[in-house]
């Protein structure tokens, strides 16, 4: 078995990561998952929340704010909507993208409207698990 | 014969422009590169999309829950035409270009009894369809004020796209930009994105067999309207390359014109300077002679 996979980490205006990984922690819509080398091929989209890449020795924690990703036996790759290192996620940025998110929930219609409450019930939730 | 001062101000006033046409010339090289980076770093994500859409796609086209926005409005009356320019002129063809594509596009479309909405990104275009289409066109999106194409600035045209197609203005949505090839060759393009198209992805998938999470069809719900910002914004990265591709090839040739016409004008000049000694001496001689 092998013990890594590829990773690639990229948002519409550029690539975030690509690198080598043992274990990738990911915030999936309807709960957290890890994905490992060999898991069975998989999508998913994201809910806001900490991308944590595990290379063996350290682990990188990077910031999403929904998106989707894709799991194949040889590797993971996330497509983000937006991203950013960890330390580069600050409460100006965040904070741009919740009142985005309820905003959208303001005009939201019948159908919407429950994924526009979870969106910012999840923006708040990541905010407050970074402590911002 | 045009008299030395004034071959002399014409000369001096070519030498500036060579000075600006030149300094332009290199100004887009380093906005190129900029806009040509900036086209690479979207790319990855654009083709994954694109890759993972096409497998769901081929999957979903046929059933009858497929999302609108894949399946489309059920007919084709009428068509949502987005034609991105740039802001700036001075760029050679590019914007004719592509306003011409268009044209042809809306020509076509009128012929066959279809009705046409235009929505115009970039000011250029603008000028240049309005006169003729004035009439069919429905909003205009300044970028002026946007010194780098973000993806914030796709995504808000795509919202206003999106939100039309629900509420059912238009049944067909096709974007016009310029594909950058090279510095010296871009090529207009028109991209269909409602409803959405997929080349196929071909020999580099072996489509595996993913597990969805939601569901197949949530995801491609959720999946189709980003795509559309994205290819909105590769459309945007793109034109922004092939904008200062076409402006430095159109400047170097400016600047290469202007020294033409500083040497054939200097050599008048020197032609018309020398004539003119002649004729004081043949004065000065004569004059001699005559006493």
């Amino acid at each position: 078995m092998a013990d890594t996979m590829t990773f690639d980490l990229v948002s519409p205006e550029r690539k975030l990561a690509s690198v080598e990984a043992t274990s990738v922690n990911i915030p999936g819509m309807e709960g957290d998952l890890t994905a490992m080398p060999n898991h069975a091929a998989f999508l998913t989209t994201l809910r806001p929340g900490v991308v944590k890449v595990n290379n063996g020795n350290d682990v990188t924690e990077y910031v999403v704010t929904g998106g989707f990703a894709e799991i194949a036996a040889e590797g993971t790759s996330v497509l983000a909507e937006q991203a950013m290192p960890k330390d580069e996620a600050t409460a100006e940025v965040l904070g741009g993208v919740l009142s985005a998110a309820e905003a959208a929930l303001e005009i939201a219609v019948e159908d919407t409207k429950t994924a526009a409450a979870q969106r910012v019930n999840d923006m708040k939730t990541l905010m407050g698990q970074l402590g911002l | 014969m045009a008299n030395l001062k004034d071959l002399k101000t014409r000369i001096e006033s070519v030498k500036s422009t060579r000075k600006i046409t030149k300094a332009m010339q290199m100004v887009a090289a380093a906005k190129l590169r900029r806009a040509q980076e900036a086209a690479e770093a979207a790319r990855p994500y654009a083709q994954q999309m694109n890759a993972v859409l096409g497998n769901l796609a081929k999957g979903a086209a046929n059933s009858p829950t497929a999302p609108r926005l894949l399946a489309g409005s059920g007919k084709d009356d009428v068509h949502l035409l987005i034609v991105a320019t740039s802001e700036r002129g001075l760029c050679g063809g590019f914007n004719s270009s592509i306003v011409k594509l268009a044209r042809l596009k809306i020509a076509e479309l009128l012929a066959d009894g279809k009705s046409v909405k235009i929505i115009t990104v970039g000011k250029k275009g603008r000028e240049q369809l309005k006169r003729e289409f004035g009439d069919n066109m429905i909003k205009h999106v300044d970028m002026s004020d946007v010194k780098n194409v973000g993806y914030v600035n796709a995504q808000e045209i795509a919202t206003d796209v999106l939100a039309r197609f629900d509420a059912a203005e238009y049944d067909v949505a096709t974007v016009f930009f310029s594909r950058f090839r090279t510095v010296m060759e871009q090529t207009p393009t028109a991209q269909q994105l409602i409803p959405a198209v997929f080349e196929d992805a071909g020999e580099d998938t072996v489509a595996p067999n993913y597990d969805y999470e939601p569901d197949e069809d949530a995801i491609l719900a959720d999946l189709l309207p980003r795509s559309v910002a994205t290819q909105i914004f590769t459309a945007l990265l793109e034109n922004g390359a092939s904008e200062q591709g076409a402006r430095m090839s159109a400047m170097d040739s400016a600047t290469r014109n202007a020294g033409d016409m500083i040497d054939a004008l200097t050599i008048q000049y020197n032609r018309s300077r020398q004539a003119a000694i002649t004729n004081e001496l043949i004065e000065i001689i004569s004059g001699a002679e005559a006493l």
